[in-house]
């Protein structure tokens, strides 16, 4: 029963995300990247790792692909940004990334021919995600953290121009 | 709770909410029209019970147009989303001791999750109409969702923190002494106010706001399109209300009446409240939102946390 539901699941994400790939309408594309992500939590959910799968959800599907949309909103692509799209789709350009992607396929199997089963069996409670994250991962936790407070600063700094700019007028 | 019994509880659930959220939709006109010393819909059945029927026939007759200009699968899926993540978002809610479908230990994780998916239906719907109204509509909300989103989850880590766990069974049982509306007022507070505008109805509606945008994201929906945004809505508006006793009123809680009763008290009340609010408040502009958002609620709600993890870690010597 769990592994079918877990081939269901992983169907649905390869599935989706290679028509996430190959939309011209970066809408369309974007509703399938969604329902990748989706079908991932339902992945991490399956294979014991309940808090991954809500996060997945609140912080990937729920927050930063709102703001993906909200760009592709304030851009407004329209009829020209699908014919662009499909300009560039043109089956030359997909040969080479086509070839290394089945290269890496290829690896991937080779190297999961020897891996556990999928499903362990035991589920990591939030609790144990957490005493993780700040017992040996704290570095990576701290490393972060500061990375985001400085892509924070950034965004400031570039918003505060037009901020100023505006004001002056 | 046995498999089967969970599966059937939940088809129970589902009839139960979709049918509050239209006995609501008349429900909340009439209380409204009572408040503004106005009669409200009052004609047709006992009390005008009547027009919840009237305007399903008038929505199920009408006709299911979708505009020659607008992204048609897009526009089909965006009403439907909605309905989906909300009615999926009362599974974890536990009604009783022993009531609930889903008792996991990410319960509020899975309604913070459902709540945003629901951001989508306004957000598409928006976009795939084609019209700058609906355009502007759904720009506005998705700026507005994202940033009450942020305070939304984090005013309720105070209650994760007092009780250890995010199950929303287990939160309920660690209020038996004191309903986590007193230590926790702060997060209420918040909460509150992020439940209203995730769920966008008065005074947060600015997506839809009539005066300016016509009717913002569904300008260029009609029928049960519509109807389907409308029941959305309402059945948000359920959902926050059955959060909101869940996690500061002690949900099931309660001396003499049996548990569900207590459970449908309070979150009658609050229902009660968000229409009065919508009755008494006016709305905000579109930058007054944001500020309070980001410069007010922000703060206000790391300002409890920071005190919550204090106080935990004081009690705990």
């Amino acid at each position: 029963m769990m592994e079918s539901l877990f081939y269901i699941a992983a169907l649905v994400a390869v599935m989706s995300t290679v028509a996430a790939l190959t939309r011209a309408n970066a809408i369309h594309a974007l509703i399938y990247l969604i329902v990748s992500l989706l079908a991932v939590a339902v992945l991490f959910f399956l294979m014991g790792a309940p808090f991954a799968a809500a996060l997945e959800i609140v912080i990937y599907a729920g927050a930063i692909m709102v703001l993906f949309v909200f760009v592709i909103m304030m851009l407004n692509l329209g009829e020209s940004g699908v014919a662009r799209e499909q300009e560039w789709l043109t089956p030359r350009n997909w040969v080479v990334p086509g070839v290394m992607a089945a290269l890496l396929l290829l690896e991937l199997i080779l190297a999961l021919r020897h891996a556990p089963a999928l499903t362990s069996g035991i589920s990591v409670d939030p609790k144990a995600v957490g005493l993780t994250l700040f017992g040996p991962y704290i570095l990576a936790v701290e490393i972060s953290s500061m990375l985001l407070l400085a892509g924070l600063v950034g965004a400031y700094h570039l918003g505060r121009r037009f901020i100023v700019r505006r004001e002056k007028r | 709770m046995t498999e089967l019994g969970a599966i059937s509880f939940g088809l129970f659930i589902i009839v139960a909410a979709v049918g509050g959220a239209a006995v609501l939709t008349w429900f909340e006109r009439r209380v409204l029209g009572i408040w503004q010393d106005r009669y409200g819909p009052n004609r047709l059945g006992p009390l005008g019970a009547g027009q919840v029927l009237a305007d399903m026939l008038k929505l199920l007759t009408k006709d299911d147009w979708v505009p020659p200009f607008a992204d048609k699968p897009v526009f089909i899926f965006a009403p439907t989303a909605i309905v989906v993540a909300m009615l999926l978002g009362f599974a974890v809610v536990p009604f009783g001791p022993d009531l609930y479908v889903l008792d996991i230990n990410i319960g509020l994780l899975f309604f913070l999750g459902m709540t945003s998916l629901a951001v989508y239906s306004v957000l598409l719907g928006g976009l795939a109409s084609n019209n700058k109204y609906a355009l502007l509509g759904g720009l506005r909300s998705a700026a507005q969702m994202v940033s009450y989103e942020v305070f939304m989850g984090l005013s309720l880590m105070g209650v994760v923190m007092l009780t250890g766990s995010f199950s929303l069974r287990a939160i309920v049982e660690a209020q038996r002494d004191m309903w986590f509306c007193i230590p926790q007022v702060l997060g209420l507070f918040t909460f509150m106010i992020a439940g209203i505008a995730e769920s966008h109805r008065l005074p947060f509606d600015l997506p839809e706001a009539e005066h300016e945008l016509t009717a913002g994201f569904h300008t260029e929906y009609g029928g049960m399109k519509f109807a389907m945004f409308m029941l959305g809505e309402y059945l948000g508006l359920i959902l926050i209300s059955c959060m909101i006793t869940t996690l500061f009123f002690g949900g099931w809680l309660g001396p003499w009446l049996p548990p569900l009763l207590w459970f449908c008290i309070k979150v009658f009340i609050l229902i009660l409240f968000f229409i009065l609010l919508r009755a008494a408040i006016p709305r905000p502009r579109y930058d007054q939102l944001m500020a309070l958002g980001w410069k007010v609620m922000l703060p206000l709600t790391l300002l409890n946390l920071l005190l919550t993890g204090a106080i935990a870690l004081w009690l705990e010597g």
